[in-house]
């Protein structure tokens, strides 16, 4: 009994020094176990006196809870430090690159016709398609260009047979859509068209967006705010835009459009032409089935790689078509 | 069109600058395609005659000359070859300036002083190369500057005229446009009718009256062609594009371009009897004034002499009947051609020449006298020569008529949505020489001027009163319309989900050219008859596509000449097949891939990718269709034999996979495997709507199995075989393991397959799992010759 302290004293070095959970087991058998040093303080009891046995029995526990938490906290604390060792042998290297996955890219000419789609469709406009083998009437004759109107010279068309050809823009598919349905009519035609011509600045394909809007009461001045919102939509950016009279068979008043880019050095505006556009010519609705006393309309076109040389600054209208991945990759 | 912006002034002088010209007739929509100035800066350079020319006595080439500008004389050494006593050139004088900042000094030329320097056209910047001084005029006064002289400080404006508008095709046309624009109406500038001095007339006839209405025509006699053209008109020549070729010939072009009347000067020695206007006839040759000969066409307008064609009508004169250095006599043509008779022709010849580019688009039918007046005047003014009587015939009948269009004026708000009023629309009108014949409650009628041949219906006069008014001063309106909402089927699949998918999973879009190589083309789809074009624009792109496969080589061909191994992309598509009953236009959307499986990568060793890498992509493209789709090994000519699928769905085949063949890889000279697929858009487009199944709340028991089967008995008649005998209760099998080897014996191979079944209300029994694996055994063993891997 007399040397209770000194065995909890000897029991919190050993404790101390203890090297792993193996070394506390053991200490715990030592002296809390059924024959633990502590636990044999336990059976001396019956030696004393029944007076004193209360007060020593309290005094055995208090020294079996006071180990006890001394070996407990001294586990615990082993074991955060395995845990810790354990989460160290773990780190890795965050800053290397992550497994491989190669993420692909819409062409910049697809990711541009998406944009101007995705306008117009807010707009209501419907998205048509159609054959880009035509027959001569479609992509000439029902757009007021008959065989030998001097416009035919502006499109160097190609030819299969003297009546089927590569359609030289997207008009057709207005004129088919207009044929089919009745008005009014919101379309848009985006898609591939073809002229004869290769150089710097042409490809003898390239691809257009043309829009349609037909409907009672629609005029020139619908036409303008419509490409105007377009346009500083498109570039996201308050651009001038004006309105220049010009000629196109199936169009009348017709117009082209130039968008403000850049100033000179006194400052004036750079214009640059962007798109065409005008009203519906009453030939075009006449062949296409539509009363033109009672509708009226506009029609736009445009050309997409035009569009996206602006908008992403690519200088060489030719990269479209060669398909460099270093090219399409910065899309 | 090219024009001397100080000739139009000659004829309408508006107070604007140049600037503000060009930009006033471009926003009219007579499109300004550039500005130049007639010549670079230079100054100092006075007009002087050579009085005295002796030879240097050190060099042979030179000679020193005295040179008089009117009140000096210099001595100058001058090298040119044609230099001569008495002629008058440009003078460069000392602390002159040439183009390019050539100062001029004093100097020495072997030992002799020169105080100047006499200067060529090409010194001048005025022509890109000359062989000796620039010969004045003898009347040039002496001292004055050159520029002055020659009215260099003019600026030449290239005008490009859509094809309505003719009537810009011409000084007097342009004129009255700036005129229109500024408010000042252009008199038409007077041509005095020149009195006949004798009866000479030439006898001619029409026999096309359709395509001539009117032909006017005049002969002069004892012209002298050795009278040079003068100075000016050569000047006003050049800076409209035309070269000079000889007093007479510039004097109609000279009228063509103050007018917009061609016109052809025969000599009238070489015509025969007289002239007729009439169609081509069989086997019918011509030279022409170009020193080409053609055949001509039927179909096509000549005019002719009792003999033989001179000369296509309205596009080019013959060699043989134009005037030359010999010609005394001439006759003069100013006829009206109708341009439906004109339009096409000279193209179809290969020709373009300004007399066909303005019958085409139409030429003022009231201007053929007036033309004939103007150019006998500077005739006589230039080359002298004795004139008979104009002669006009004409069918009255088939001479266009004068047009009058109906403007509503309501019309104007509807189709502008801006609302003017009467007096303001008669002043925009009359402003173009529009003249109003009768006014109605509703609008009004005009009268068109006949230089105008774009305006016959009521728009076109809406089209004139914005152009006038300003499009850019039309009011702007958000339009209104009907709300109607387009339909979007929700088990279609849109392209554009498609594509993006396929870029998640690593390709890049590509575009390539509709046309095709035939030779790549007959290697992919040999059974393909070709669609040719008759047209090409090269012999390997001349062909329609019958598949995106030959663009797709190409682009796998381009990018890996360019070290870009790994290759990942798509295209979507027309393709175009001959069919019975016409062309076939498929949209398709097809792939590529070759390479490694994914970018060089520090955690995975290098791999080349496979069919099923290619395969695992459209599975995953097709899973979000929604339905069904079934592989079969098929053939294809651009495909391995042993390494191609076709994909199906309902039997009906959507799409091929497969390795490129290697003799096509080697053609290519392409890097294999390539792996390539191609789905038919509109077979594949409609898929299915989900609908929704109950989700069992018990579990799900899986039994493996390891079979032994032939090599060749497909994957599928195994999979077929165990959803047909595994009960109601399977819900799934997964082949988890292929294994070819000794083990499993030559001509067989492994595979090891989980089969998971549960059912829906209840824990499924033990016994009840047995059986149904026992079945699938038995069946596979039964159909297909399996048994099980010991």
């Amino acid at each position: 009994m007399e040397n209770l302290e000194g065995i909890v004293g000897q029991a919190k070095d050993a404790i101390t020094q203890a090297a792993n959970e193996q070394a506390l087991e053991q200490l715990r058998v030592e002296y809390l176990g059924k024959k633990g040093l502590i636990t044999q303080q336990l059976k001396e009891l019956g030696k004393l006196d029944p007076s004193e046995r209360p007060a020593a029995g309290a005094r055995i526990n208090e020294a079996k809870v006071q180990v006890q938490d001394l070996i407990n906290s001294a586990k615990s604390s082993m074991a955060e430090k395995v845990e810790a060792e354990k989460l160290a042998s773990e780190s890795i290297d965050v800053t290397l690159p992550g497994r491989a996955q190669s993420q692909g890219t819409i062409h910049p000419v697809t990711r541009t016709m998406q944009r101007i789609e995705d306008f117009f469709a807010r707009c209501g406009y419907s998205v048509e398609e159609g054959p880009e083998i035509e027959d001569d009437y479609h992509n000439f004759e029902a757009l007021n260009i008959p065989s030998h109107h001097p416009a035919r010279a502006m499109h160097d068309t190609f030819y299969f047979d003297p009546t089927t050809l590569l359609r030289t823009h997207t008009s057709p598919v207005q004129i088919r859509v207009m044929e089919e349905r009745e008005p009014p009519f919101r379309m848009i035609c985006p898609g591939r068209v073809y002229r004869c011509d290769s150089d710097m600045t042409h490809t003898p394909m390239f691809h257009q967006v043309e829009g349609l809007l037909v409907d009672k009461k629609v005029s020139f001045a619908d036409l303008k705010s419509t490409i105007v919102e377009f346009l500083r939509e498109f570039f996201e950016k308050d651009l001038e835009v004006r309105f220049r009279p010009s000629y196109f068979p199936f169009t009348e008043p017709s117009a082209e459009v130039d968008i403000e880019w850049g100033r000179d050095e006194e400052g004036n505006v750079k214009w640059l032409e962007v798109m065409g556009c005008g009203m519906v010519h009453p030939k075009v609705f006449q062949a296409a089935g539509v009363d033109p006393e009672i509708y009226t309309g506009f029609a736009f076109g445009l050309g997409v790689e035009r569009l996206a040389m602006l908008r992403y600054g690519v200088n060489d209208l030719r990269m479209f078509f060669e398909n460099d991945m270093r090219f399409l990759e910065q899309f | 069109m090219k024009f001397s912006e100080r000739w139009l002034r000659e004829w309408i002088d508006p107070k604007l600058s140049s600037e503000a010209l060009v930009q006033q007739i471009t926003m009219a929509g007579l499109e300004v395609d550039g500005t130049e100035s007639v010549a670079k800066p230079f100054s100092g350079i006075v007009v002087a005659e050579v009085t005295g020319l002796e030879p240097h006595p050190d060099a042979d080439k030179l000679r020193v000359c005295s040179v008089s500008d009117g009140k000096e004389v210099f001595q100058v050494v001058c090298g040119a070859p044609n230099v001569v006593a008495g002629m008058r050139v440009p003078f460069a004088r000392i602390g002159a300036v040439l183009p390019g900042d050539f100062k001029i000094k004093k100097a020495k030329l072997r030992g002799i002083e020169s105080h100047g320097m006499l200067c060529s056209e090409e010194e001048l910047g005025l022509a890109e190369k000359s062989d000796g001084l620039m010969p004045l005029p003898k009347d040039a006064p002496l001292g004055v500057d050159v520029r002055e002289y020659l009215s260099l400080d003019d600026t030449i404006i290239d005008v490009d005229l859509t094809p309505n508008r003719s009537d810009c095709l011409s000084l007097l046309g342009l004129a009255r446009e700036v005129g229109a624009l500024n408010k000042v109406t252009l008199d038409d500038p007077e041509v005095k009718a020149i009195p006949a001095i004798n009866e000479d007339t030439f006898p001619v006839s029409i026999e096309a009256m359709e395509a001539c209405p009117r032909y006017v025509g005049r002969v002069i006699r004892n012209a002298d062609l050795s009278k040079p053209t003068p100075l000016w008109m050569i000047e006003k020549l050049r800076r409209s594009g035309i070269r000079s070729i000889d007093p007479v010939v510039d004097i109609t072009n000279f009228v063509m371009l103050e007018l917009g009347q061609p016109m052809h000067a025969f000599d009238l020695n070489e015509l025969k009897d007289g002239i007729v206007v009439r169609m081509a006839k069989e086997n019918e040759k011509l030279v022409l004034l170009d020193g080409q000969e053609i055949s001509i066409n039927e179909d096509t307008l000549v005019i002719a002499d009792h003999e033989k064609p001179l000369a296509l009508a309205g596009i080019m004169g013959g060699e043989h009947s134009g005037v030359s250095e010999n010609t005394r006599d001439i006759f003069l043509e100013s006829a009206f051609f109708a341009p439906l008779h004109i339009a096409g022709k000279a193209r179809s010849y290969g020709l373009h020449t300004d007399s066909s580019h303005r019958f085409e688009r139409g030429v003022d039918f009231a201007h053929q006298a007036r033309a004939v007046e103007r150019a006998t005047q500077l005739l006589l003014d230039i080359v002298g020569g004795e004139p008979g009587p104009t002669t006009t015939v004409e069918s009255k009948e088939h001479v266009p008529g004068r047009e009058y269009v109906t403007l509503r004026h309501s019309r104007i708000d509807e189709v502008l949505g801006i609302h003017l009023d009467r007096t303001k629309v008669e002043e925009l009108l009359a402003r173009l020489g529009l003249v109003v014949e009768k006014v109605t409650k509703e609008g009004w009628t005009f009268k068109v001027p006949t230089h105008r041949f774009d305006i016959s219906i009521e728009v076109d006069l809406i089209e004139e009163i914005a152009r006038v008014y300003g499009y850019n001063k039309l009011p702007t309106t958000e339009p209104v319309g009907s709300m109607a909402i387009q339909p979007l089927p929700e088990k279609k699949t849109s392209l554009r989900r498609l594509k993006q998918h396929l870029v998640s999973l690593g390709y890049q879009e590509v575009i390539t050219y509709s046309f095709v190589d035939p030779k790549l083309q007959a290697l992919i789809t040999p059974e393909q008859e070709n669609i040719a074009l008759a047209n090409p624009i090269a012999s390997d792109m001349s062909v329609m596509r019958t598949s995106l496969w030959a663009g797709l080589l190409k682009t796998a061909q381009y990018n890996q000449n360019r070290q870009q191994s790994r290759l990942k992309f798509f295209e979507s598509g027309l393709t175009f097949v001959k069919e019975e009953g016409g062309i076939v236009q498929e949209p398709v959307l097809a792939g590529l891939i070759a390479g490694s499986k994914s970018p060089e990568n520090w955690s995975q060793a290098k791999q080349s990718v496979d069919f099923f890498d290619a395969k695992g992509d459209v599975e995953s493209l097709l899973g979000m269709i929604g339905d069904e789709f079934t592989w079969e090994s098929t053939q294809h000519s651009a495909l391995h034999p042993g390494q191609t699928a076709q994909i199906c769905r309902n039997g009906q085949v959507v799409g091929t996979l497969g390795a490129v063949h290697p003799k096509i890889a080697k053609t290519l000279n392409l890097n294999g495997p390539l792996f390539i697929f191609e789905l038919f858009l509109n077979r594949i487009a409609d898929g299915k709507v989900p609908f929704f199944k109950g989700v069992s709340r018990f579990p799900e028991i899986r039994r493996d199995l390891a079979i032994i089967i032939d090599e060749a008995t497909p994957y599928a008649e195994v999979a077929k075989s165990i959803i047909e005998s595994a009960g109601e209760w399977r819900v799934r099998h997964h082949i988890f393991d292929v294994y070819h080897g000794e083990s499993v014996g030559k001509g067989k191979k492994s595979l090891a397959i989980g089969v998971i079944w549960r059912h829906p209300e209840r824990t499924l029994r033990d016994e009840e799992i047995t059986e149904a694996f026992n079945n699938v055994i038995q069946e596979l063993s039964n159909r297909l010759g399996a048994s099980l891997r010991s």
